[in-house]
């Protein structure tokens, strides 16, 4: 089986064919780097996406944040409704640890930017 | 007191990138303006991951990239004011740059430099300019506003929402509103493809079962005070509304994601030649403006899909101020046009001064409808500077060509730069 | 118990509070909608007519012409937007010469001065940008520009600085006449007084009604606009009108008294008195009738479309009279020149009260009104003076009109203040420009929130909000 996909790694949007034998990815085709057959390795077996959202400071104003590796893709709305019940405390560094193991995938959640106050 | 060697308009990627790479190149006597409470421009509400992987080797998220080159700006020492806007820019007699800003702490004062770089960035285009009839209710917004009011205020502005125009701010608008718990039900797209990239669709669309609809628009808005939902109709070839394929779409929050204007009000008002293709400065190869010793790069000076671009243009920008700044006005040389044929909607730059050429010349440029297996030509009179075959050529990516000193020195006429069908 | 209720704060309603605040009265005015200046008065043209056009005798007539008198000083006093800028009526048909003398005649009948018949080169001198087509033209130089927002505002805070109380977002019910006195009921609860004038735009048949048995229909003419850019403003300096044409009647191509440039109304009877939606008909009309006068109007540059309702009476007149209710007075059916004739119909209105009841003059009356300062129309020296007092001015929030965070912060703090985004644009200018407030809206709303004490997502663009609030904090 062959499936069609486009590689999210980097903007340029390779078009990849992904041959699949016993749902394990054998060959890719359409990628320009090796990023592009790993996307598609784990596109077909596992998907996974960084969580881009925000969470509230406790001076009430929002403070960017992301998982610190891209986690399983059904586990994204799980992280995102963690992440809404939790307020956090200021100062904030960027790279700061806001949540640990987010909804039990073992990826962090951190900041992305740096808040005073 | 109020004198410096460069003003820098503008503290977002492009100013930040141009303000380091100009006190690289040895200028030390110049001051970022920025009319935000903080530097960074639109990357602070660009929460989504996608930025740096050309300039950082990594994939950052927006206000990442905005931090790391902040704190390099901070730890160069270069001067910033926040909370100021520039207000006007011209010429002196002495051929000094008349900068005059706002800001609560100088009031409205005038600033002088021997060369400004313009970094204004963009806006969006507005309900308006669309021309999209029907009530004028709250609940519509600019994809961007949007974004500004969800990511920067906390502001819940939706649960069901359509987006109009599938650019990049309105793709990522999709999944953001998903992820804050509202039902994205339609992205509209006036023309035959996307005008966003082709990973914001899978990651921020596809993901989500968000439903694409090329060739289509909102022809009319309902509800008066607060919207109530849209009528949706597919497009013919000239993209007029058909009569009877309308569809109504329930929603609260209706989106607009219709393309980016260069804000250039400044610039004309300072007496710089804009270009009608994209409402940028006309620039040079060394990004100077047809006014001497002023510079313009990023969003101002044609809207760019990459920031990692922004980035690359600017230090361009900064190093050529700070060229222009430490050896005065260079003696012009030979100054040949860049066309855009057939295919391409504009380049940048529209004209290469021989005499200030580098190793490489930068020409970026944009297609003007999607092509397959074809090929970029660069030529000048019979001489072919570069051939480039090329799978696909899409409107929203922008295209980036080098062109070596060697070649440039070869030519004695203008330069047009065309996409050409390749015989299989 | 109020001596006078006046129902419907727009410009008529407004107008009328205004003169009758001049007495020492007890007068209130009601609106169903959260600001003044929400209805008809917000989205017209925006002319102060010269008076050519109305039928002598008409009350119309009359009026315009006193109201096109009175707006100058007006302007000067009460601190809006005025500009006479002059207006032409094109004749594109040399057969039609006939109907441009017939204005003239009107004019002066009218008592209108300083209008001319010239020749279509002579009109193509004054306003280079007019088509070739035009055969010859009315030349009318007292016609104006105003900002109707600015001076609806105006009336309204100046009544208010005389006492008149302002009941918003209160819609009225019921009204009820007992041995003189009239109940007025609202959603709200119940008022009392002597004498109610119905200035309710299109619904004031509805109002009416509620009152008196005689017939009265006012139909909502729906007027479609296209607003563009500051930087087609120039495209022609005065008002251009058009003789109707084998297309129907004219519309118009204008500056505005901000400098943008103005194109419409198209005209439309329509049943639903709330229905102000453009239609892709309607602007592609302005479109095509436009460009009749105009050469190459710049319709790239549209930054906005509206449209608003004219409240067309059944007269062909103004209706402006005691009703068959002894107190009951009529300010309905103010189609144009509605606003050109507001302060004049204010006086007349004032005039019909003072039949019914004995009008005293106030002692301490204010005559005049200081608006939101425009800080770009101030010189350098008062823009820093203004600055060090209040660093707010510094700070400009909306980039496009050069709206500073000081003067948004004084359309909301000042009586009457603006409690809605709508309402801080119509009296700063904020979002009123080319970005059609992407940028400022965001701090716009965050100012309105910490101002009632809301959160930023609760902030309306129009329209409602808790109206007991504002009852609290003034």
């Amino acid at each position: 089986m062959i499936k069609e996909l486009t590689c999210i790694c980097c903007p340029m949007g390779c078009s990849l064919s992904a041959q699949i034998e016993n749902g394990e990815v054998v060959s890719v085709t359409g990628n320009t780097c090796i990023r592009g057959e790993n996307y598609a390795k784990s596109e077909v077996t596992a998907p996974v996406r960084t969580v881009t959202t925000t969470v509230i400071s406790e001076s009430g104003r929002p403070i960017p944040v992301k998982t610190k590796e891209p986690v399983a893709k059904e586990k994204i709305f799980e992280a995102v409704e963690q992440i809404k019940k939790t307020k956090v405390s200021l100062p904030v560094k960027m790279g700061d640890v806001v949540i640990s193991n987010v909804a039990d995938t073992g990826i962090d959640i951190v900041a992305t930017r740096s808040v005073e106050r | 007191m109020n004198k410096y060697d460069l003003i820098v308009i503008g503290g977002g990627p492009a100013g930040m990138a141009a303000a380091l790479s100009a006190k690289k190149a040895g200028i030390n006597d110049l001051l970022i303006v920025e009319r935000d409470s903080v530097l960074g421009g639109i990357l602070n509400q660009c929460i989504h991951n996608g930025f740096g992987l050309h300039t950082f080797k990594e994939e950052l998220t927006g206000p990442e990239y905005a931090e790391r080159y902040s704190d390099m700006v901070k730890q160069e020492e270069i001067p910033y004011e926040l909370n100021t806007m520039v207000l006007s820019l011209e010429q002196t007699e002495d051929g000094l740059k008349a900068v005059t800003v706002i800001s609560p702490k100088r009031g409205v004062q005038t600033l002088y430099a021997k060369a400004v770089i313009l970094a204004m960035g963009c806006r969006e285009r507005p309900r308006g300019a669309l021309n999209i009839p029907g009530f004028r209710p709250q609940g519509v917004y600019t994809a961007g506003t949007a974004q500004k009011l969800v990511n920067l205020e906390g502001a819940k502005i939706g649960k069901q929402v359509v987006i109009l125009g599938s650019g990049d701010i309105g793709l990522i608008m999709a999944r953001r509103m998903t992820l804050e718990g509202a039902k994205v039900t339609a992205v509209a797209e006036l023309m035959p493809y996307s005008s966003g990239l082709k990973r914001n669709i899978v990651q921020c669309l596809d993901d989500f079962g968000i439903p694409l609809l090329l060739s289509h628009t909102v022809v009319d808005i309902k509800g008066r005070e607060k919207l109530e939902g849209v009528y949706i109709a597919k497009v013919d070839e000239k993209l007029r509304p058909i009569e009877g394929t309308e569809e109504y779409y329930p929603c609260d929050t209706l989106l607009l994601s219709c393309g980016l204007i260069p804000e250039n009000e400044l610039s004309l008002g300072a007496g710089i030649e804009i270009d009608p293709r994209t409402n940028g400065a006309f620039v040079d190869e060394s990004l100077e403006t047809n006014i001497s010793g002023v510079f313009a790069c990023g969003n101002v000076l044609h809207v760019h899909d990459l920031v990692d671009f922004v980035s690359e243009e600017s230090s361009r920008a900064g190093a050529s101020a700070a060229e222009y700044i430490l050896s005065g006005d260079r003696q012009k040389g030979r100054v040949i046009d860049v066309n855009a044929g057939n295919g391409v909607r504009y380049t940048v730059p529209c004209r290469i001064d021989l005499n200030k050429t580098s190793e490489l010349t930068h020409i970026r440029f944009r297609v003007t409808g999607v092509f397959k297996n074809t090929a970029i030509v660069v030529k000048s009179g019979d001489k072919e500077l570069l051939r480039k075959r090329t799978q696909i050529l899409v409107p929203s990516e922008m295209v980036d060509l080098l062109l070596k000193k060697e070649k440039l020195s070869e030519i004695d006429q203008s330069i047009d730069v065309y996409i050409e069908e390749v015989q299989k | 118990m109020y001596d006078v209720i006046i129902i419907g704060a727009g410009a008529v309603g407004c107008a009328a509070a205004m003169e009758l605040s001049k007495y020492k009265l007890r007068i209130c005015v009601i609106d169903k909608e959260s600001d003044v200046c929400e209805g008809t008065s917000k989205a017209n043209s925006a002319i102060v007519h010269a008076g050519f056009d109305a039928k002598p005798g008409t009350l119309k007539a009359e009026l315009n012409v006193r109201g096109s008198k009175l707006m100058k000083k007006l302007s000067e006093k009460l601190d809006f937007a005025y500009k006479q800028n002059g207006a032409m009526v094109l004749c594109f048909d040399e057969a039609d010469a006939g109907k441009l003398e017939e204005l003239k005649q009107r004019a002066s009948i009218n008592g209108v001065e300083g209008v001319s018949i010239i020749s279509g080169d002579e009109a193509r001198k004054l306003e280079p940008s007019l088509s070739d087509e035009v055969k010859a033209a009315l030349l009318a130089n007292t016609s104006a520009i105003v900002c109707p927002f600015e001076m609806t505002l105006a009336f309204a805070e100046n009544a208010y600085a005389n006492g008149t109380e302002f009941r918003l977002s209160e819609k009225v019910s019921a009204i009820s006449n007992k041995d003189g006195v009239f109940t007025v009921t609202t959603d709200k609860g119940e008022l009392t007084a002597g004498i109610v004038i119905n200035a309710a735009g299109v619904f004031a048949d509805e109002i009416h009604s509620m009152v008196s048995a005689q017939p009265m229909k006012i139909t909502p003419r729906r007027g479609e606009y296209m607003l563009m850019d500051k930087a087609a403003g120039s495209t022609v300096s005065r008002t251009i009108f058009q003789l109707p044409t084998k297309m129907g009647k004219g519309i118009l191509v204008t500056p505005t008294v901000h400098g943008n440039l103005l194109a419409g109304p198209t005209a439309e009877d329509i049943d639903d008195k709330l229905d102000v939606a453009t239609t892709r008909q309607g602007l592609d009309e302005v479109r095509a009738k436009g460009s009749l006068s105009v050469k190459n109007i710049p319709f790239n540059k549209v930054i906005t479309g509206f449209s608003g309702l004219r409240a067309v009476g059944d007269t062909g007149d103004f209706i402006i009279r005691e009703s068959d209710v002894k107190g009951f007075i009529d300010a309905a059916g103010i189609e144009s020149p509605g606003l050109t004739s507001a302060p004049a119909i204010g006086e007349y209105l004032c005039e019909i009260v003072s039949g019914i009841i004995k009008l005293e003059k106030k002692d301490n009356y204010i005559d005049t009104r200081k608006g939101v300062v425009h800080f770009g129309t101030l010189t350098k020296e008062q823009q820093n003076e203004l600055i060090a007092k209040d660093p707010s001015y510094g700070r400009i929030v909306c980039r496009c009109e050069g709206v500073t965070e000081g003067e948004i912060l004084d359309a909301i703090n000042r009586p009457l203040g603006a409690r809605t985004l709508d309402g801080v644009k119509r009296r700063t200018r904020a979002g009123m420009g080319r970005c059609q407030a992407g940028f400022c809206s965001p701090t716009t709303m965050a100012l309105i929130a910490q101002k009632l004490g809301i959160s930023i997502a609760d902030v309306r663009k129009t329209g409602a909000f808790d109206a007991d609030r504002r009852q609290d904090d003034e």
